[in-house]
């Protein structure tokens, strides 16, 4: 039982917590935009690459250097939303989500220009866990991300349902046309919508990043499991993408637990398809998810 | 008395095909005018190029004196328009509370308490919904959700698009009286409606609007006693 | 000498554009016609390659295989398993709206790779299977060969634009079109949508599938590696919507077109300094993704626009 919680929940909350901080910005973005941002986990690689260069220059923890990486992540996706996805607006959404697949290979490219193609760390060496009960084991990392999510979470909430701008967004989510006619500035709340985005992307990518090592495929690989995130906690609901992300990142760890036999009930290998099969079944089934969010 | 809006010569429609043609409209402050015709004449569209929300083809708007033409649409409730659409008025997620906050955003400054407690005086119904997403409403407390939400900005006209379709006449009287009571607090109405004869009952002006041109204008009575109106848009018409 | 060099050259730029001519046009069936978007392009690609080889190849232990079938079934094959993979997905799939369908897209490829990958009895995993044949390999060699299979693909290209001109014009291409235009009113016709959907994307695959085993004969060597499989999808993605998405020639003109400025770009990169040398690469990559910015923004209906004037609303 204690293996299950060290060895499978644990990382499950923790790559959740990753999940869940990308799927943030991927709901809001199709809430409010209504479209799906392919270009999302290479953003997450381009914050969590500025928090790693900055690393090289100033001798502090990873996570207290974070504004690098979110500054680096913000400029980023107001440029590409200004250059690219604005002028397509108009458009059917399906042309933005081309161009955001093309965003995507942009950003891996500049990733692997400027840093470099292969691993690097964070920081060096190996880190013994923290000990709790004698039996509960968990790394710091892991810890920090599990309770910087739940801080985050927290904070969301009261921002989206508290303050002017989050129910400006919400309310733009709703009904864009609506909002415009009482007289908010949807361009504005689009340019917000970005900077959280990109803000949690980054610290997502950070804690991707140092949970393995840095490389540039790094957030195209977590694209999937973060589209699974947000359709599961309904589109346009940042707070279900936050559980979205926390019940696929479980569910994919606690596959592969020894469930019915001695045998990982799906090989590890395999642990990605999960959170296609999630989804697929949600789009099927329940494609409002789990929290009524809206259908396309 | 000069006009509060004044709308000369204007052609609008979607995509560069004229719906609505030459239109000219003046609505006088503290006047409720109403816009009648038949189904798809343009009436919605006349409204929502008011509001910037069609593509104008020539002619202007003016509010007040000012050329209010070639704003955007999130420019107008700070000058004192607000609009209440004829469908998806209300943000269906968002609280009563939340939806009538949000209808403060762009107003100008002032005691935004005040207002809220007014227009909760207006709508007593909504008071104990206020923490329900709107979108779980009747059809009857979503109007009257949407139109508090545009008193809320304080505006000096309110453009309303059919703000009784589909309402029981049991709320139609009530909504009729709510528009009586709103322009005694000073707020110019320029609205949309089916219900015709009613609607003019209460009308200052009446227009009627058929294929997008301007067919005839004048006051309430005169077009409750006109022939050719009662026999085309208020006989059978008058659903 | 250098001027058989650059012939040779040519030769081996057009053999790869008649493969992404085919691919282009197979997404033109899928994204032209149906407006299915598929971002998994690879992923068919690869398994009409696999499927070809392994029908192909002699025995070997390592993998499945040893039919040692003639080339044309090796290409029939990979047809028939990727367009069995395609009605799959599709069964599953080709009822999504267009954005969920996209992101569904992108999971199967990374599925089909995790097989690839991982099922080694198969596919001998990432040690990939060599040995592929090319079609009269026995008979020609060397740069000879080279020739022979240009005019093989470019046999392929024809077929398959034949195949994909008629399906345009014939009434399930209209009717197809009427539903990628507007699919309500197509429905409201009383038209089945999901079996006009499966059938588009399975056709779609199955063409995709032929170019991944075309692909194979060629280079006679296939692992997972061999390819970047987001570049290939993209790569397909950006012809398309250069050469005029809905067009059949467009299809054609817009792989060739591109293939040749990313073949260039290479000529290009190759004189860079030596430092920059290694990350050519990525400044092509970088490139491509700009160039579909450019395209997207100022260029949408292609080098030839689809005929019919496009009535696409949301
Ligand atoms: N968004 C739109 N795009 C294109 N045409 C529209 C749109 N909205 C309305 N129309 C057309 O404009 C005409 C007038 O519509 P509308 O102004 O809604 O009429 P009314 O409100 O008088 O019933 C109708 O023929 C309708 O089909
Ligand atoms: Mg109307």
């Amino acid at each position: 039982m204690i293996d299950f919680i060290n060895l499978y929940l644990v990382p499950g909350l923790t790559i959740g917590s990753v999940y869940a901080l990308g799927a943030v910005g991927i709901s809001m973005i199709f809430g409010i935009l209504r479209f799906a941002h392919f270009a999302h986990g290479d953003l997450m690689t381009i914050g969590a690459y500025g928090v790693l260069t900055a690393v090289w220059f100033i001798p502090l923890h990873p996570l207290l250097l974070l504004p690098f990486g979110m500054a680096l992540a913000i400029v980023a996706a107001l440029a590409v939303d200004q250059f690219f996805y604005k002028p397509l607006r108009k458009l059917p959404t399906i042309y933005t989500v081309i161009a955001s697949f093309g965003v995507a290979l942009i950003f891996r490219s500049l990733a692997q220009l400027f840093w470099s193609s292969g691993n690097q760390v964070f920081i060096p060496g190996v880190r013994p866990p923290l000990v709790l009960f004698d039996t509960f084991r968990i790394s710091a990392l892991h810890a920090q991300a599990i309770i910087l999510t739940v801080v985050i979470a927290v904070a969301l909430h009261f921002f989206l349902t508290r303050s002017k701008l989050g129910r400006a967004m919400r309310a733009v989510s709703d009904e864009p046309e609506l909002a415009a006619v009482a007289g908010l500035d949807t361009e504005r709340v689009v340019r917000w919508t970005w900077v959280i985005g990109a803000a949690l992307a980054a610290t997502a990518g950070v804690f991707a990043g140092m949970d393995t090592s840095m490389h540039p495929n790094l957030g195209w690989n977590l694209l999937l499991a973060m589209f699974a995130a947000a359709v599961l906690g309904g589109i346009g609901k940042p707070m279900g993408a936050i559980a979205g992300g926390l019940i696929i990142g479980i569910a994919e760890e606690t596959a592969t637990y020894t469930w019915l036999s001695d045998e990982p009930l799906i090989s590890p290998s395999y642990k990605s398809a999960v959170a296609f099969f999630i989804m697929v079944a949600l789009l099927l089934f329940r494609p409002q998810g789990l929290f009524k969010g809206r259908l396309l | 008395m000069s006009a509060l809006l004044s709308v000369q010569g204007l052609t609008a429609g979607y995509g560069g095909v004229p719906i609505i043609e030459d239109i000219d409209l003046d609505v006088a402050e503290h006047e409720i005018a109403v816009i009648i015709g038949p189904n798809g004449a343009g009436k919605s569209t006349l409204l929502k190029t008011v509001f910037a929300l069609t593509s104008r083809i020539s002619g202007s708007v003016k509010f007040i004196d000012r050329d209010i033409t070639a704003l955007k649409t999130a420019q107008l409730v700070p000058l004192g328009i607000s609009a209440v659409p004829q469908s998806r008025n209300v943000f269906p997620t968002l609280s009563v509370d939340e939806n009538l906050d949000v209808g403060t955003y762009a107003a100008p400054p002032g005691d935004k308490q005040a207002v809220r407690e007014t227009v909760l005086e207006l709508f007593p119904d909504l008071k104990d919904k206020l923490d329900q997403p709107a979108g779980e409403l009747s059809g009857g407390q979503r109007q009257m959700v949407a139109m508090g939400r545009a008193l809320m900005s304080e505006p000096k006209l309110l453009l309303l698009d059919e703000p009784t379709a589909g309402l029981s006449p049991a709320y139609l009287e009530i909504i009729f009286d709510l528009l009586l009571d709103i322009r005694k607090r000073g707020v110019t109405i320029l609205m949309v409606e089916q219900n015709a004869k009613q609607a003019l009952r209460i009308a200052d002006t009446g227009h009627v609007l058929v294929s997008g041109k301007n067919f005839v204008s004048g006051t309430g009575e005169a077009l409750l006693a006109d022939d050719a109106v009662r026999r085309s848009f208020l006989g059978g018409a008058a659903t | 000498m250098e001027l058989t060099g650059l012939f040779f050259y040519l030769v081996s730029v057009l053999i790869a554009g008649g493969i992404y001519a085919v691919l282009c046009l197979a997404l033109n069936v899928q994204w032209g016609m149906g407006g299915l978007f598929n971002a998994g392009i690879a992923g068919f690609f690869a398994v009409g390659a696999y499927a070809s080889a392994i029908v192909t190849t002699a025995v070997s232990e390592r993998h499945l295989g040893g039919f040692d079938l003639p080339i044309p079934f090796g290409l029939a094959a990979a047809m028939l398993v990727a367009g069995v993979t395609g009605w799959a997905v599709a069964k599953i799939c080709v009822r999504l709206k267009s954005d969920y369908l996209a992101m569904a897209s992108v999971g199967i490829a990374e599925i089909l790779r995790l097989v690839i990958v991982n099922e080694s009895w198969l596919t001998n995993g990432s040690l990939g299977i060599s040995g592929v044949p090319r079609p009269f390999g026995d008979m020609v060699r060397g740069r000879e060969a080279d020739l022979l299979y240009l005019a093989m693909v470019w046999l392929c290209v024809l077929c398959v634009y034949i195949l994909c001109q008629r399906l345009y014009v014939s009434p399930w291409g209209r009717t197809l079109r009427a539903i990628r235009d507007n699919e309500d009113s197509a429905r409201a016709a009383g038209k089945d949508v999901d079996w006009f959907r499966l059938q588009t994307f399975v056709i779609g695959c199955a063409i995709m599938g032929l170019a991944g085993g075309l692909s194979a004969h060629y280079f006679k060597f296939l692992s997972p590696s061999a390819t970047e499989p987001l570049l290939v999808t993209f790569l397909v993605w950006v012809m398309l919507m250069a050469g005029g998405s809905g067009n059949n020639r467009g299809a054609i003109i817009g792989a060739l077109a591109i293939w040749l400025l990313w073949s260039a770009t290479e000529i290009f990169t190759n004189r860079l300094p030596p430092e920059w040398i290694t990350r050519s690469s990525y400044i092509r990559m970088l490139f491509v993704g700009l160039l579909l910015q450019f395209v997207l923004q100022r260029f949408r209906s292609g080098l030839i626009p689809e005929k019919s004037p496009e009535i696409r609303s949301d």
